[in-house]
């Protein structure tokens, strides 16, 4: 198959030229590659970033949570005053 | 808001290219005078091409930065420069090859095309460190908005110039498409559509990297509160992006 298409090829840089053709052809590959690259690190960069906001926000979800909570059975067992307890539900 | 549209664009990137380097190697005849050389061209025209037309798209959405002083034309101004920038790197490293393979000399300094696109891509080349330079991300924008138009509307004048000079050993090749064999014009409108179609395709990567990352540091600061103090990143030529409204609406235009 690959014989067959390189036979039916109409130059084949067999000759000087086919270097520096290579070449170019190379260069603009190289090109687009390392620019692939840097933005992969940059990609890879955000990702981390953003695994450490997500980890910032679970951390900091059981703070927040913590007070509602207690209150809540602040109220459940009525130890908490009749204002404390409508300004409670009110929230 | 940015990649909307990104994988289409790809795709239609990969196979644009794919079906240019097709016609390229197993369609377009070889030139009677360069033969296997002459392949080049392929690659180096259409690299110029875009890349001049990107500096003149820079130029342009300048123009409508500077009119409606909206952040994301300047950062649309900055990315096309940027990759323009590149892509010119591709054209003088890819054209001195060809130098090299066709007259023998990596550089001719005696030809007007190749001197007068090395001027216009280090007449660019300045635009990040002009950026660099300014601190104030307003004064940057505009400054730099402003060298974008200028140098902008140097780009076709420089082109117009030299195309009226008359001691050249350049081949033209805009105008004279049409003297071009048919095999040989397809191949050559292929490869450019291949070429514009990566630089939009990178553009827009590029738009799609930096508002992702305005948007974490938006993110970032929001978690953090008003009233906790985060470190300023350090000086940057990049544009600085608004995030997308309701990210970080407790730090609206700050996208840093």
């Amino acid at each position: 198959m690959i014989g067959a298409l390189l036979a039916e090829t109409p130059a084949l840089p067999l000759h000087t030229a086919g270097k520096y053709v290579a070449g170019a052809y190379v260069v603009l590959f190289a090109l687009v590659l390392i620019y692939v690259a840097i933005m992969a690190i940059r990609m890879s960069r955000v990702e981390r970033e953003l695994g450490e906001l997500l980890q910032e926000a679970e951390q900091r979800e059981p703070l927040e949570r913590a007070p509602e909570a207690g209150q809540r059975e602040q109220v459940a067992a009525g130890s908490l005053p009749e204002s404390a307890q409508s300004e409670s539900t009110a929230v | 808001m940015y990649g909307k549209g990104l994988r289409t664009l790809s795709l239609a990137t990969v196979a644009t290219m794919t079906a240019a380097l097709a016609l390229v190697f197993f369609y377009a005849p070889l030139e009677a005078e360069q033969g296997f050389l002459q392949k080049i061209f392929y690659v180096h025209v259409p690299l110029a091409i875009v890349s001049l037309a990107g500096f003149v798209i820079g130029g342009l959405c300048a123009i409508q930065h500077l009119r409606t002083r909206d952040q994301r034309w300047d950062m649309r101004s900055y990315v096309a420069i940027h990759m323009s920038l590149i892509f010119g790197l591709g054209t003088l490293i890819t054209g001195s090859i060809w130098a090299k393979g066709s007259w023998g000399h990596w550089w001719v300094w005696s030809e007007p095309t190749l001197v007068s696109f090395l001027i216009v891509f280090l007449l660019y080349a300045t635009y990040q460190p002009l950026r660099f330079a300014i601190e104030d991300p307003e004064r940057q924008a505009r400054y730099a908005s402003v060298f974008a138009v200028t140098a902008g509307a140097f780009v076709p004048l420089n082109f117009i110039a030299v195309r009226l000079s008359t001691a050249y050993l350049h081949p033209r090749v805009l105008g004279s498409t049409s003297n071009l064999p048919g095999p040989m014009a397809l191949t050559f409108v292929i490869s450019l559509a291949a070429i514009a179609l990566l630089y939009a395709t990178l553009c827009k990567y590029e738009l799609t990297a930096k508002h992702t990352r305005a948007q974490v540091r938006a993110l970032r600061r929001r978690l953090a509160g008003e009233h906790e103090f985060i470190p300023e990143r350090s000086r940057t030529a990049a544009p600085r992006l608004a995030p997308t409204p309701g990210i970080g609406a407790g730090s609206a235009g700050s996208g840093r």
